[in-house]
């Protein structure tokens, strides 16, 4: 897993609260891991305080997936 | 008008997480005052308080987490917590978990706060000011507002009756179980989950009350002499913090099914002074009003009320609530026991009247006045006892709670034993 799916899977487990081995790659935020609007909220304020992105409310809606989160960091770093 | 009763007591205080174990430590003279140690207080003109005792959930001690899982806890401001603590003891206590939609619809919650989240504000106010509005989290109002304490203890017990909160500085409490009785005594509930909460104690609001003057600043060196209620050396209010919770029910409801009843809440007076933000009126109107439009609602005379829960706050305006219990109960005066808890506990703002009516719960049930503390040397001459030092065991069938707010908001609740 690359460092930046570390980090990500570390900030979903610190907000959600949630044991790590359910934080896989296709895991949805609200579907599998028991978020709610405002969690995702705020889950998308930690990646961007974390990994120092911008990211817009319209890619936010698309980000539903511990996978998503990933890919959009690694190609807004890019 | 239906008839309301206490069911369910629940309290998280400075003097522990329980109503028992707080009782019984008020009943001994324990005193919950310390110097504040959690954060800096050496610029501040006030460094003690009476906070509520933090630990594992053993013996007393509040452990937050045996009533909001971590990652929740997070979002919101402690007067939450306490709020949440203090109801789930209230309903375990009552035996009150409705399951079917007609139980869940007929009950309610009415929790308020004076102050509400004021730390969780502070702490955006820098977070706003540093990076931005973009990291204000959405958590940020949810887990400040006042009424989220009924929200939440809605949510997680499913009580789908009325939903409300009441903000009256320091007689948010009475006022709240108060107006949550009468919402029972017209029908709109059969259950309600009534009282308040209250986390003030932080840098901003010490520095906010002193500078009202209205805390006590002489005695940083020895805080368990500082709230004093009628002795001549009271400087101030010591700051508290906590949440009382009641289950109210109407009583058929609760004979119906085999309730424990604890009293009856037999009257509920409302007024305010219309005269100073901050002080009450000189000659007490405002509180002999409230004090005998609750006896008048009651249909007990004065001379029949046995103890009184002051408002007491340690501060100049004790004696004038003095004078207007004396010109309330007259010629009585020599057989009423007049105590302020706040003596032991502090002043738990708007959780204060909760917790004192629930004191006055219990000072029917075991028939005990609990104490003033450190009254050494009282700066009033009355007939009325007002219990020094040490409880008194003596009847009390009828019991009088007063809680007055900033504001010239006045409550006062009577309590009466339930004979059956």
């Amino acid at each position: 897993m690359s460092d930046i799916a570390e980090r990500v899977k570390k900030i979903v487990i610190d907000h959600l609260g949630v044991d790590a081995d359910k934080v896989v790659e296709g895991a949805s935020f609200i579907d599998d891991l028991g978020a709610d609007s405002l969690d995702t909220v705020e889950l998308v304020m930690a990646f961007e305080e974390e990994f120092g992105v911008e990211i817009p409310d319209d890619a936010a809606d698309s980000i539903l997936t511990v996978g998503d989160a990933v890919k959009f960091i690694e190609k807004a770093q890019a | 008008m239906r008839r309301v009763v206490i069911t369910g007591i629940g309290m998280v205080s400075p003097l522990g997480c329980g109503a028992e174990v707080t009782w019984s430590r008020l009943i001994a003279g324990h005193n919950a005052a310390r110097v504040v140690t959690e954060f800096e207080v050496e610029d501040l003109p006030a460094k003690i308080a009476c906070r509520i005792p933090f630990g594992d959930g053993s013996d007393g001690t509040y452990n937050a987490d045996n009533w909001m899982e971590p990652k929740e806890q997070r979002k919101v401001d402690p007067f939450i917590v306490y709020g949440m603590a203090a109801a789930d003891m209230a309903l375990e206590d009552a035996g009150w978990h409705p399951q079917t939609d007609d139980d869940q619809c007929a009950t309610g919650v009415l929790i308020g706060s004076g102050i509400g989240g004021l730390e969780g504000i502070v702490e955006a106010g820098y977070t706003l000011r540093d990076k931005g509005p973009r990291r204000i989290s959405p958590f940020f109002i949810p887990g400040r507002l006042i009424n989220l304490v009924s929200g939440q203890v809605s949510i997680k017990h499913k009580l789908r009756g009325p939903n409300h909160a009441v903000v009256t500085a320091c007689s948010t409490g009475a006022h709240a179980i108060g107006d949550a009785s009468r919402l029972i005594a017209l029908g709109d509930a059969d259950v309600m989950v009534a009282g308040g909460a209250e986390s003030p104690i932080c840098r901003i609001s010490l520095a906010g009350f002193a500078a009202c003057k209205a805390l006590s600043t002489q005695h940083n060196d020895d805080p368990q002499k500082a709230s004093r209620p009628y002795d001549r050396d009271r400087d101030g209010f010591v700051m508290g913090e906590g949440a009382g919770i009641v289950v109210l029910e109407e009583l058929e409801h609760a004979k119906a099914r085999g309730a424990k009843i604890y009293a009856e809440v037999v009257g509920y007076g409302l007024s305010g002074d219309a005269y100073h933000i901050t002080a009450p009126s000189e000659n007490g109107e405002g509180a002999f009003r409230c004090m005998t439009a609750a006896l008048k609602r009651a249909g007990i005379d004065p001379s029949e009320v046995d103890y009184i829960n002051a408002h007491g706050t340690s501060t100049m305006a004790d004696t004038i609530e003095l004078g207007a219990v004396e010109r309330l109960v007259g010629n009585a005066a020599g057989r009423v026991s007049m105590s302020s808890t706040k003596s032991a506990v502090g002043h738990l703002l708007g959780a204060a009247g909760a917790i004192e009516a629930i004191f006055s719960t219990l000072a029917i049930r075991d028939n005990i006045a609990p104490p003033t503390l450190n009254l050494d040397n009282p700066d009033v001459d009355t007939a009325i006892d007002l219990v020094p030092h040490v409880a008194r065991k003596r009847e009390i069938n009828v019991a009088l709670s007063n809680s007055f707010g900033f504001g010239g908001t006045n409550a006062s609740l009577v309590l009466r034993r339930y004979e059956g």
